[in-house]
């Protein structure tokens, strides 16, 4: 069952295609990478998937609504409801708690549950560094921080945005081992990268080039 | 996690940022209040001055100073008596347009044994007065007998106690209500109370420079104009007539206070506008600073749920927060660098200075906050709208 589904999808500036007629679409609980090189139009697609933009043409269907004709309140709504996003750079509230932090998600989405905020800690290992700032986090746990920020609200999309681009190898594996729990549990996931072994982690990759769909490589060796 | 919370948290995280903010803030709260509370008790004097006045035409004796004494004893409480003939009364009392003319007799008690306190002394006359009689009424109903007097609110002496002046002591019958005025260090007595003073104080060699007999001197007479006639000119109409006088309308002598004042209000203003145009400047730089450095922060929260007008709410809310509490210490602060030396401001103005009742200070300051927290939002606003309306994926692709 398709949870995304973008139809003949194209993003214009002026001159510039930075999507070109793109069409995919990505099942209930699949795991997708997207890879390209820069200027590829991942950042656009991730973009107008996230609901941080629309696209000039074409349809984006996610849960089945089209998102390219939802007003920007809207399109805050859905984001809330069901994407979680994660950032290469990890954009904490600086002067709220590891745990606070993943709070004011649940606080936008629906109720604060400090209980909820722990276990979602604890899930990324993180539950003895609820209490501190983000300036006494390493990188990578400010990084499992926010992945347990995009987790809270039971998303149905994990949209991850280089998300392993400033760890040390130590922390990626921690952070792709967290992506492979959420896998088995039936979450979606796309994970834009520029890094071969993260794309390989994923089920299926969708290289772009020059803003379109150049190829699609099945993992044969994905592990569930 | 109440509302509030974040704009609280975010306050507190940045505390250097945040005090500097407020005393800012306080910094041009202070300058409109205090300016305002200057300007308003310069008003309020002179008001008070008029109406304590309650003469249309004041006669004095002809000699150079005694109208700038006269000005000097109303105005800043600065002692001082001259004396002419009482037969200038009658002849007053004769001339067109005069309804009411009531004598007033001055005396100055010296910083010496013979006298509790250096105090103006006024008498006056218990059966023509309408200037003093209807302020005494109010504190004191009854009829004021020999050595018996009732002082300014300034005179520290209480009701019930006596003072000694010139070796007589004289019972303070009531303590009169506050004009911010010179008048506020005067003792009121009966003519009659004056005039044994006057003995008294001759009696113990003080020289008060009395030409004729002292028995029948007089300082001043109060005049109320009757309808249909022009102050002016019963006063010009003296000056022709009566020799050895001087007739000066009361309005006049306001004229030259309003005009002192108009000069210093519009110096008060001048300031109070300058520190707001930088304060202001600096505000804007300060918030729009601000901003910058949180675009990530508020990319981030866009991304989580917050929509654009919560975000723009949750920046003017702090810039409420800091408004507030910026207006409430410059507030607290001027009221009390103020308000405690109303008395040297008026000596060092040298104009009278009465500061609003309780209500109308509350109400100075219920207007200065909330400009002050309009202005700390107009500053902020600029910043937080151009955010919301950023595009938050590239802020946080950017990583600032």
């Amino acid at each position: 069952m398709s949870l995304l589904e973008l139809k003949n999808v194209s993003k214009i500036y002026g001159e510039l295609k930075a999507l070109d007629n793109v069409s995919l679409h990505v099942d209930q609980g699949e795991w997708v990478a997207i890879m390209g090189p820069s200027g590829s139009g991942k950042s656009t697609m991730m973009n107008i998937i996230g609901c941080m933009d629309k696209p000039t043409l074409g349809e984006v269907l996610l849960d089945g609504v089209d998102i390219a004709k939802e007003n920007s309140k809207r399109l805050t709504d859905i984001r809330r409801d069901k994407i979680g996003l994660i950032f290469q750079q990890f954009h904490m509230v600086n002067y709220l708690t590891a745990v606070e932090n993943v709070m004011v998600s649940q606080y936008y989405h629906s109720m604060p549950d400090e209980k909820e905020a722990l276990e979602a800690l604890g899930r990324v290992g993180l539950r003895e560094r609820a209490r501190h700032l983000p300036s006494q986090l390493s990188g990578g746990e400010q990084q499992r921080v926010c992945v347990a920020r995009a987790l809270i609200n039971h998303p149905e999309l994990i949209l991850a945005d280089e998300p392993t681009g400033n760890l040390d190898e130590a922390n990626e594996n921690i952070v792709l081992d967290l992506f492979r729990q959420l896998h088995r549990e039936g979450t979606t996931l796309i994970v834009v990268t520029h890094d071969p072994e993260v794309a390989e982690a994923a089920q299926r990759t969708i290289v772009l080039e020059h803003g379109r769909v150049a190829r699609e490589i099945i993992n044969e060796n994905f592990e569930a | 996690m109440k509302r509030l919370s974040l704009p609280l948290r975010n306050l507190a995280a940045r505390p250097g940022r945040t005090a500097a903010l407020i005393v800012l803030t306080a910094l041009l709260a202070a300058a409109v209040f205090g300016g305002s509370l200057i300007v308003r008790s310069l008003e309020g004097g002179l008001d008070s001055l008029e109406s304590r006045l309650g003469a249309d035409v004041i006669v004095v004796p002809v000699s150079a100073a005694s109208k700038s004494d006269l000005q000097n004893m109303l105005l800043q409480g600065t002692v001082g008596y001259f004396y002419m003939d009482s037969g200038v009364l009658d002849k007053v009392r004769g001339m067109a347009g005069v309804e009411t003319a009531s004598p007033q007799l001055f005396l100055a008690s010296l910083r010496a044994d013979c006298c509790s306190i250096p105090v103006q002394m006024i008498g006056f006359d218990r059966e023509t007065d309408f200037t003093v009689t209807p302020w005494m009424r109010e504190r004191y109903s009854g009829d004021l007998q020999d050595l018996q007097v009732i002082v300014g609110s300034r005179v520290n002496a209480a009701p019930g106690t006596s003072i000694k002046i010139y070796g007589e002591n004289c019972k303070v019958a009531a303590r009169l209500s506050e004009t911010g005025t010179g008048l506020d260090t005067a003792v009121y007595g009966s003519m009659e109370t004056l005039r044994s003073l006057l003995d008294a104080a001759r009696g113990l060699g003080h020289d008060l420079k009395i030409s004729g007999d002292p028995d029948k001197v007089i300082s001043a007479v109060y005049i109320k104009v009757r309808d249909g006639y022009d102050a002016e000119s019963v006063a010009n109409d003296i000056n022709l007539h009566v020799r050895k006088v001087k007739a000066i309308r009361t309005r006049s002598m306001m004229s030259d206070v309003s005009g002192s004042l108009s000069s210093i209000a519009g110096i008060v203003s001048v300031l109070a506008a300058a520190v707001w145009v930088m304060g202001f400047v600096v505000l804007f730089v300060a918030f729009s600073a601000m901003t910058r450095e949180r675009k990530g922060e508020f990319a981030v929260l866009r991304v989580i749920g917050m929509t654009r007008r919560a975000l723009a709410g949750m920046a003017l809310k702090e810039a409420v927060l800091i408004g507030a509490a910026g207006a409430l210490l410059g507030i607290g602060l001027s009221a009390i660098v103020v308000l405690p030396f109303t008395a040297l401001i008026e000596s060092r103005l040298g104009l009278p200075f009465l500061v609003p009742e309780p209500g109308r200070l509350l109400l100075i300051g219920a207007l200065t906050l909330a400009g002050l927290v309009a202005a700390v939002c107009l500053a902020s606003a600029v910043g937080a709208v151009r955010l919301s309306r950023a595009d938050t994926a590239d802020i946080l692709r950017e990583g600032n």
